[in-house]
């Protein structure tokens, strides 16, 4: 805009809402629908053992089923699953019930819902920053979590703290100029988008479908999975 | 190995550094299917015609969208590490069950999903080896008993067992399995015994329990309500099973029969991983029950027995049974409900119980077991973990016929030690021969006096039992 | 940001204008600003006011006031150019439709405003001779301010001109003897309304096109009159350019953003917002975000100085703020739109994306099953024979 190559911070945010908010959702609606079809489409064998119990309500029940953890698993890892529960719980409540996320997706998609108050928002925020970074410090100090993380890990523990940390910086107004702050978190929350259907971040969507499976073949079988 | 360099997966990345140079690649199973089918093999890399390629065939053969669904969701949080007895008490991280299905998830990222594909093409990702394979075939025999303990807890729904069983069908076709498992296979298609035994041995037990109970133990009998099928195991060790069904049957007056063509009910198939293996073994039980025209097949006391016929049988055969499976359990705890068993007298010790994975986790029997315990036992207290989220014995799974795995299944079993010492018991109760052994060797070698009992003679020896016909006594004297 | 650097490029790039060191009008010596204000009636209280105002506004401590009196008093007329391009009028209006006269419009009236052919009487080519008269007369000295983009020098030059002269050329012409140039409102600053997508007129602000002279940068739809004066009035004290925002705004103006200074900015923070126009937040007043208010990303002076004489600002009167002194304001998506609201309909690109990856996916799931199935029908059933020879 000032006839330079320089971008000016409005330029950037344009820039992320515009064009770059297109190209991200496209990719990530384009991979994302990929990646479930390519599960949908290898299909299950036919079952011909006789069923004990319905593996449609086994499928639905293990969906929500799996939100609790067992006292026997919450003794042994009580970090994990305090803290993890704590901190998607606060990616998603300050992804979908942030006013400007609401007011996002309002426009986008036609679709909306009551907010939550920003100073909530905001300290859900603080939360989800604190158990993204005690996620991290253990997946690096736990011996089994250690053991079995790859870059892909750490990438997508960046990927997923960067948009949660920018939006709070644009949100607090540490950044300057605020087109900048903001862009900074458009772009970051692009990035997740964009790398989402190509890690293991597909498990936001895959999880459900997993979990449907197990609770199907367990229900099958009369067990409660 | 004609198939396999033939079938477009040959010609992949994974697999095509090892592809003769002289394979005829235009010639695509699409294109010539009869000729793939009656294709001689070609050179085998191993003894009995298993390679890689081969192996990597089976894999691909079972992968299905829940395997796609669960590579794609699992995170690495290592929460089934938790959920496993075999990392517990080793702390192995390599222990820990996803990681066991690695090459598993190799293969389907690389082959399955348009990303990996994509990668593979330009020389990215990694493939799958024959030396990974033979690397991970202790992780998936020797600590893994696919009790499915992991599948319960996995916080996003992963299945790990089934995917485990079918991992191992790629270790079978790469020739990567346990020798024990192998041998044990062998014997069971050989001998219909896994454990090498014929019908004489069994027949010897037959005329010792007519001789002690004075009953008949009906043979090949037409048309009987119920065939019951046995284990290798019980035959051996546990010879009062037989007596106390003999028993329980005539009390309640069952239809029942024994098959001289096939007694044995245990499928070392379904443990080494080979759907061909566990398809002829369960084919022979399905003969003799539509032979003898039986509308029930009673799996004994044996766990995996239970779910290779009641679950994977059908699939193994591709066609539904015209009779119904039940575990003894299940029958008696029937017979309990309508009010056909009579029993006098309660165990008056400390009783607790061990429920066998195969049936309570992987078959949803669990209360059928506590409702028995109800008649006989005055002071029954349950594990704390117990039913769906009970801790294997360490044994099951094919570990037990594994001799290399001895020393970790005895490390998994410390699990269920440390489990049976938080209760107490004077004795503990289970259902399935396998596990049986296991507590028995187990509490032994860890000098814990804790007897170990089948419940099925549990329950026969509180029968209310009519005065036993005069020609048995007379027999008996 | 949000407070000056004494030391920023923009700053330091800046050459020292000592317009007061040398009368711009010979012969006859002019009064000075503080003998015409006088003259008018401003009493010295209300002078001294402003200069603290302007302090202020500059950032400048209190002990800075009486320097900036000072300076005031005895400054001299600066000969200024006003040339008007594709523009609405809109900032001369601000400029000049004062309620009742004040120190703005009377250091306003001081400068010698020398063309400006909305203001001006003349006409024709008289009108065009005072310009090149005053270019003449004060070369290198005079001020420049643009009001309103132009076609730049590839667009067709008809689109707008002035006594036959293309905006492009009269800019060039113009600037090369001007010590710097104000660029005032929008349109002039970034380009604003003409340049709106699809800017049929190729329309350029000042800046893409003078690259040898300082621009400063008055940016608003229209501006705040004071804010125009103001920096005339810096320019008059020390006799150099502001300090500038990125945007080569003067920081004294730009340097908050409407959000942070704005009254309505304690609801914000409570998560109190209007929701429609005649809510009940609306009527209680509360925070216009969901409305469309572009506060938080709008830096001007609207929320401290109002308008109409301190009377009210926009926020004020129940309007979202549009962010009109942000560059491509015009282009950011819907007025009455949130923030956060993208501009365009992205919820249709996802929608066909997803469409597309369905069926690019159900191909690869196709490839996918094939090859399973493939594996399948190529089985080589394991037998105890085979396994036997492994023994």
């Amino acid at each position: 805009m000032i006839a330079s190559l320089e971008m000016t911070s409005m330029d950037f945010l344009m820039w992320t809402k515009g064009p770059l908010f297109q190209l991200a959702l496209t990719v990530f609606a384009l991979g994302m629908l990929v990646r479930l079809m390519e599960i949908f489409m290898l299909g299950r064998e036919h079952n011909y053992a006789l069923p004990r119990g319905s593996a449609v309500a086994g499928g639905l029940r293990t969906l929500y089923r799996r939100f609790y953890t067992d006292a026997g698993t919450f003794k042994s890892a009580p970090f994990d699953v305090v803290v993890g529960t704590l901190w998607h719980i606060g990616f998603i409540v300050a992804l979908l019930l942030f006013i400007p996320h609401v007011e996002l997706i309002k426009a986008t998609f036609g679709i909306a819902w009551p907010a939550l108050p920003n100073p909530v928002v905001d300290a859900i925020t603080v939360i989800t920053l604190l158990g993204l970074l005690a996620a991290l410090v253990h997946r690096l100090l736990h011996p089994v979590k250690r053991f079995l993380s790859t870059h892909e890990d750490y990438v997508i523990w960046a990927v997923t703290f960067l948009p949660v940390l920018t939006g709070y910086l644009a949100y607090h107004r540490i950044i300057n100029p605020y087109p900048l702050a903001l862009g900074l978190h458009i772009l970051t929350a692009e990035i997740f988008l964009v790398v989402l259907p190509f890690t293991k971040l597909t498990h936001i969507f895959t999880a459900w479908v997993a979990r449907y499976y197990n609770g199907a073949t367990f229900g099958r079988k009369g067990v409660q999975s | 190995m004609t198939d396999a360099v033939l079938s477009p997966g040959a010609d992949s990345v994974a697999t095509g550094d090892t592809v003769p140079p002289a394979a005829p690649r235009v010639a695509r199973p699409a294109d010539q299917p009869a000729a793939r089918r009656t294709a001689q093999p070609a050179p085998a890399t191993r003894a009995g015609n298993f390679s890689l390629q081969r192996g990597l065939q089976a894999l691909r053969e079972e992968m299905d969208a829940p395997v796609a669904a669960f590579f794609s969701s699992c995170v690495h949080c290592g929460l089934c590490a938790t959920a496993c007895p075999f990392f517990v008490e080793t702390g192995d991280p390599k222990y820990t069950p996803i990681y066991k299905l690695e090459p598993m998830r190799i293969l389907w990222e690389r082959e399955l999903t348009l990303w990996g594909r994509l990668k593979a093409a330009v020389g990215l990702g990694k493939q799958v080896t024959d030396e990974m394979l033979a690397e991970w075939e202790p992780l998936l025999y020797d600590s893994c008993t696919m009790c499915g303990r992991c599948s319960m807890v996995c916080p996003v729904g992963n299945d790990i067992q089934y995917m485990i069983r079918k991992a191992r069908e790629g270790q079978v076709a790469s020739g990567h399995a346990p020798e024990g498992l192998i041998a044990a296979s062998v014997r069971a298609v050989r001998t219909g015994s896994p454990m090498g035994l014929k019908w004489k041995t069994l027949d010897v037990q037959i005329k010792h329990v007519e001789t002690a109970t004075g009953l008949t133990v009906p043979i090949d009998q037409q048309g009987a309500d119920y065939l019951v099928l046995l284990s290798s195991m019980e035959i051996i060790n546990f010879p009062e099973y037989l007596e106390a069904i003999t028993k329980i049957f005539a009390h309640a007056g069952v239809s029942w029969t024994l098959s001289e063509q096939c007694f044995e009910a245990t499928n070392a198939g379904v443990q080494i991983g080979s759907k061909d293996i566990a398809a002829t073994l369960v084919q022979r039980v399905v003969d003799a029950a539509e032979r003898l025209d039986v509308k029930h097949v009673i799996s004994p006391e044996c766990g995996h027995a239970y779910t290779a016929i009641r679950w994977e049988g059908p699939n193994a055969i591709k066609r539904a049974y015209p009779f119904q499976v039940f575990h003894i359990i299940e029958v008696l705890d029937q017979l309990r409900a309508e009010g056909r068993i009579k029993t006098q007298g309660k165990e008056t010790d400390r009783l607790s119980m061990h429920d066998p994975c195969n049936l309570a986790r992987k078959s949803g029997v669990i209360q059928q077991q506590r409702d028995l315990m109800d008649l006989i036992a005055d002071d029954f207290v349950d594990l704390k973990e117990h039913g769906r989220l009970q801790w294997c014995c360490g044994a099951g799974g094919g570990v037990s016929s594994n001799e290399r795995a001895a020393a970790l299944k005895m490390a998994a079993f410390k699990r269920k030690k440390a489990q049976i010492e938080a209760v107490e018991p004077d004795r503990m109760v289970t259902m399935c021969a396998t596990c049986r052994t296991q507590l028995e060797e187990g509490l032994e070698e860890l000098t814990m006096d804790i007897p170990v009992v089948g419940l099925t003679e549990l329950i026969a020896d509180h029968l209310v039992m009519p005065e036993p016909p005069p020609a048995a006594e007379e027999a008996r004297s | 940001m949000a407070s000056p650097h004494p030391e920023s490029p923009a700053g330091r790039l800046a050459p020292p204008l000592r317009l007061q060191s040398k009368p711009l009008r010979q012969p006859q010596p002019e009064p000075s600003l503080g003998e015409i204000l006088r003259r008018n009636g401003v009493s010295r209280r209300g002078f001294l006011k402003f200069c603290a105002a302007t302090a202020t506004l500059m950032a400048l401590p209190p002990s800075m006031v009486p320097a900036i009196a000072a300076a005031l008093e005895t400054a001299r007329r600066p000969s200024v150019i006003w040339l008007s391009f594709q523009e609405c009028t809109g900032c001369t209006e601000s400029l000049t439709r004062s309620v009742s006269p004040t120190v703005e419009n009377l250091i306003l009236d001081t400068i010698s405003l020398d063309y400006h052919h909305t203001l001006q009487a003349a006409a024709g080519e008289a009108a065009e001779h005072a310009r090149e008269e005053a270019m003449n007369a004060n070369q290198g000295q005079y001020i420049l301010v643009v009001d309103g983009s132009l076609p730049g020098p590839d667009a067709n030059p008809g689109y707008s001109t002035i006594a036959g002269i293309s905006n492009y050329e009269m800019l060039m012409d113009t600037v090369k003897g001007a010590a710097a140039v104000v660029a005032v409102g929008t349109c002039a600053a970034f380009g604003g309304l003409p340049k709106a997508d699809p800017n049929p007129s190729g329309a350029v602000a000042v800046q893409d096109l003078v690259k040898d002279k300082p621009v400063i940068n008055v940016s608003g739809c229209p501006p705040l009159p004071m804010v125009i004066t103001g920096v005339l009035a810096q320019f008059l004290t020390f006799g150099k350019l502001p300090e500038l925002d990125e945007y080569r705004r003067p920081l004294a103006f730009f340097g908050q953003a409407i959000h942070d200074r704005c009254y309505r900015r304690p609801f914000y923070d409570k998560g109190l917002f209007a929701e429609s126009f005649d809510d009940k937040g609306a009527k209680a007043g509360w925070c216009l975000y969901r409305l469309g208010c572009k506060g938080p990303m709008a830096y001007n002076a609207c929320a401290t100085m109002k308008w109409n004489s301190g009377a009210s600002w926009p926020i004020e009167s129940g309007a979202p703020c549009l962010g009109c002194s942000e560059p491509n304001f015009w282009d950011a998506g819907g007025f009455y739109d949130a923030l956060s609201v993208p501009p365009g309909r992205p919820g249709e690109a996802l929608l066909t994306a997803g469409a597309l990856g369905a069926a690019l996916g159900a191909a690869a799931g196709a490839l996918g099953r094939r090859k399973v199935k493939t594996a399948g029908l190529a089985h080589q059933a394991v037998t105890a024979d085979q396994l036997e020879q492994q023994l």
